[in-house]
């Protein structure tokens, strides 16, 4: 008994002197997190070019991995619900792509972490005090989709047939836990621009209320729409680096028709999200109009003219491919009229939305204007002239489509002319409106004028649910021209998809800055100031040099990546399904312009090619 | 009029016509800036119009290539080697050459405004700050013309007696001052902006976008906090324009 006495009093005390010493060495700790430096010197570079860079790596990549699977598992449904091989192809196609990236995002979001753990400690200890519960949420999150994605993509052959419903049912769920990544991170970014939640000593009060604060929900909606968009323009710059590297006929009809459904979903996207955007701006405005101002009218006023050349090419490049993607359809030549006045429209909106309020001038001419502002040309530098313009470039992008959509297709309905002159009249009475809120929009105050873009919005919406409400009966069971010879696209057309991938990953580049740029002095906006050597906001020179590096720096690790996952292809048997060869796509048809259908025949429609498993029927000649 | 059907010269009369209404169109000219970001998009446009088919875009190339390898068109090809690099250099020529003027700049619209300034040793709110004068509509003709008689006194002599920026100083200004007639001033401000612009003048603006060249003077050292407010008051009053409200999103 006196043993055991001892022995529990040697415990007792190795238990005391353990948290004497405890209770003495935390107070040290904290005199060593006093000591702490709130920054680092990261060599070479400097802590924040480091930070930015890998950043925008990390969310390029994070968009792709987001995006990708959201049209990958629509794109999975169609092919399950109408039985057809080709889209289960694609969609895998399409998931093939994201995984391969999806450990390249997750080791950029790491680097990322150390970068701020190691050479922003202050900031991301305060971000801490703040979102720590939310960690743990990302982590299970992140874990959660891994698991998913991995299930997804390897599942492919062992949950098909019966068990298809299964797949289809993970693909979803990997498509809700990615965007509650996104929201959460979000959560985090938004915080530092707009924070809420917090008292004057910048405390948390709130969680919820840090999270929801001004500007997450815009970017939540805007940056979904974009990851969409983003997906879409990857896979099609994907496919057209594979259409131009083909050797055979079969394989650049298939990458021909993966390129176009890769930019019909960037497009298809990429029109609602210039809406979202102008929320976003609105929100910034309300949260704090210094923030607002400094945006659009101070500093990086000039970033919207870059931002606007940018778009317009998109929409030139987008509009440009659906044009010479008509020449792959036979019938398609009674629409090409269409062409130059479409092209006038978006070349003068092209202009006016590229028009700077306040121009680059020399002294005479200033003195010739009469000002800093032009008296004609000053009318096209605000608002109600560019939401006015970018509202007709999408009506016209949306009838270019239409025009693609019907190109071998010749309605048989008896109601198709006055299907059409509704068809006609939408797209008259939209614009109408949209011109007539951009002139009125002249006439009243700032507050009305901008309530005035949401009728804009709302007309070409609504064109866009009548035209296609009355385009999908009107067309089902249409007399053929023509089946669509894919793989005899131009060979430019592909440029223009990788153009159009480059100039969306630059814009989102730019867009980035922009978002960071506004807090100026500052980590978290009024809260926590920047007090490192680089609390100076860069100029737009060169914050648009670091842009490129990076995505060239992109570029390259994609191309590399998709390569890697590409060898798996490469003298093995595949590990899913075989290939399928596209209707046109036969060597043996190549060249073949007597692909005309008898008439009466029903025609495949555009995005519904003639296709067979290689493996089954082999081509089929049209 | 066959020549009229080339894919080529189609091209280059748009590019001509587009330069020429552009150019001598617009009145006043369009600054050179504006010009060649017009005309780049207009070549844009133009190679998109020429290359949107196979046939359009075989026509286009059909005398470039045949001027570039055909034997008899050696004199031509001969003649463009000379005027091409000849036309290049007298470009760069007169981008490069030294000119009695100070270079076109690049300035912000509007610069950032503080959230919130000191007065005469006062705190003002200048984020979602109102004008105070706006309360008393009894008394509203009574500030408008005490505003007048302000800006009369003090504004005329640059921002002119129509407000729009003509006035007897104006001429020796660069940048030229305010006009307030254009909806893209003052309507497009808050009042408050208003007021932090005309107590701080061009000393007060920030360090963001510099320099900003702004003769404005400061006119709290001149006017009281009331009497800025009814300047204010009279510009929107005179121009017809409405000051911008405050959201209230979210």
């Amino acid at each position: 008994m006196a043993c055991d006495s001892r022995n529990k009093l040697v415990y007792v005390l190795l238990v005391f002197f353990a948290l004497a010493l405890l209770g003495s060495a935390l107070p040290v700790d904290a005199q060593d997190a006093a000591r702490e430096p709130a920054y680092r010197a990261f060599p070479v570079l400097g802590s924040r070019l480091a930070v930015w860079a890998v950043a925008q790596l990390h969310l390029n990549f994070a968009a792709f991995i987001l995006g990708c699977p959201i049209f990958a598992v629509i794109i999975e449904i169609i092919g399950w619900r109408t039985r057809d091989q080709r889209y289960d192809w694609l969609a895998h196609e399409f998931v093939k792509l994201t995984f391969a990236a999806f450990s390249t995002t997750a080791m950029l979001g790491a680097l990322l972490l150390f970068l701020f753990v190691g050479y922003y400690p202050r900031f991301w200890a305060y971000l801490t005090s703040i979102f720590f519960p939310t960690y743990w949420v990302y982590a299970l999150l992140f874990f959660g989709e891994t698991f998913i994605v991995y299930l997804w993509y390897y599942g492919w052959e062992w949950l098909s047939g019966s068990r298809k419903w299964i797949h289809v049912s993970l693909g979803v769920l990997a498509n809700l836990v990615g965007t509650a990544i996104l929201v959460v991170a979000n959560s985090w970014v938004t915080f530092m621009i707009s924070p809420g939640g917090i008292d004057e000593s910048g405390r948390l009060v709130s969680l919820w209320k840090a999270i929801n604060n001004y500007t997450w929900m815009p970017i939540n909606v805007h940056r979904l729409i974009a990851n969409i968009v983003f997906g879409g323009t990857i896979a099609a710059a994907y496919a057209a680096f594979r259409f131009l590297s083909a050797e055979t006929q079969e394989e650049r009809a298939r990458y021909d028709w993966m390129g176009y459904v890769g930019n019909f979903v960037a497009v298809s996207a990429f029109i609602v999200l210039p809406f979202a955007g102008y929320w976003l701006g609105r929100e910034i405005y309300a949260f704090n109009q210094t923030m607002g101002i400094t945006m659009m009218g101070g500093f990086m006023s000039w970033l919207w003219i870059v931002q606007a050349i940018l778009i317009g090419i998109l929409f030139l490049g987008s509009n440009y491919y659906l044009w010479l993607g008509m020449e792959r359809i036979p019938g398609s030549e009674r629409y090409r009229k269409f062409v130059p006045p479409m092209l006038l429209i978006l070349t003068i909106g092209f202009m006016i939305w590229a028009t700077p309020r306040t121009m680059v001038i020399t002294f005479d001419e200033a003195r010739a204007m009469g000002g800093t502002h032009h008296p004609v040309l000053g009318f096209f530098g605000v608002m109600s002239a560019k939401n006015t313009v970018v509202n007709l470039m999408i009506l016209t992008t949306f009838l270019s489509y239409i025009l693609y959509r019907r190109a071998n297709r010749i309605s048989t309905k008896p109601w198709v002319r006055t299907g059409m002159g509704v068809q006609w009249a939408a797209f008259a009475v939209a614009a109408v409106i949209v011109v007539f809120f951009g002139v009125y929009g002249y006439f009243v105050d700032s507050l009305t004028r901008i309530g005035f873009s949401v009728w804009q919005v709302l007309a070409v919406l609504t064109c866009i649910v009548i035209v296609m409400a009355i385009d999908i009966p009107m067309f089902r069971g249409a007399r053929s021209t023509g089946t669509i010879r894919w793989g005899t696209i131009a060979t430019r057309s592909q440029y223009v998809l990788i153009l159009l991938a480059v100039t969306f990953t630059w814009l989102m580049g730019l867009m980035g800055f922009a978002r960071s740029g506004i807090r100026q002095h500052w980590h978290v906006y009024g809260v926590l100031r920047d007090t490192s050597v680089d609390a100076v906001t860069p100029a737009l020179g060169y914050a648009a040099n670091v842009i490129t590096i990076v995505t060239i720096v992109f570029f390259a690790l994609v191309t590399f990546i998709f390569w890697l996952g590409g060898l798996g292809e490469r003298g093995g048997p595949k590990g899913h399904a075989p290939a399928p060869v596209i209707a046109g796509g036969s060597d043996s048809s190549e060249g073949a312009t007597s692909q005309a259908r008898p008439q009466g025949a029903t025609a495949p429609s555009e995005a519904s090619p003639r296709i067979d498993c290689a493996g089954k029927a082999g081509a089929r000649k049209s | 009029m066959s020549f009229l059907r080339s894919r080529f010269v189609q091209a280059a009369l748009i590019l001509v016509l587009s330069a020429v209404i552009l150019r001598f169109g617009i009145r006043p000219p369009a600054p050179w800036s504006v010009f060649t970001l017009y005309m780049a998009v207009v070549f844009l446009a133009v190679l998109i119009f020429v290359s949107s088919d196979s046939d359009s875009w075989r026509g286009f190339i059909r005398p470039i290539r045949s001027t570039l390898v055909d034997p008899d068109q050696r004199v031509l090809r001969s003649a463009l080697v000379v005027v091409i690099p000849l036309l290049l250099g007298y470009y760069a020529y007169t981008q490069a050459a030294a000119k009695p003027q100070a270079p076109a700049e690049l300035r912000a619209v509007h610069p950032a405004p503080p959230d919130t300034i000191q007065f005469r040793g006062k705190q003002i709110n200048i984020s979602g700050a109102e004008n105070p004068l706006r309360k008393d509509q009894a008394s509203r003709q009574k500030h408008v013309a005490a505003g007048a008689a302000l800006y009369i006194r003090n504004c005329v002599y640059c921002h002119g007696d129509n407000l729009d920026g003509q006035g007897h100083f104006a001429r020796g200004f660069n940048p030229p001052p305010a006009n307030f007639q254009d909806p893209g001033t003052i309507a497009m401000l808050q009042e408050a902006y208003l007021f932090w612009r005309i107590a701080k003048g061009g000393p007060g603006l920030p360090r963001e976008s510099t320099p900003w060249n702004s003769v404005m003077p400061s006119w709290e050292d001149r006017l009281t906090e009331e009497q800025i407010w009814q300047v204010i008051m009279y510009l929107y009053d005179a121009t017809g324009q409405q000051p911008r409200r405050w959201e209230t999103a979210h």
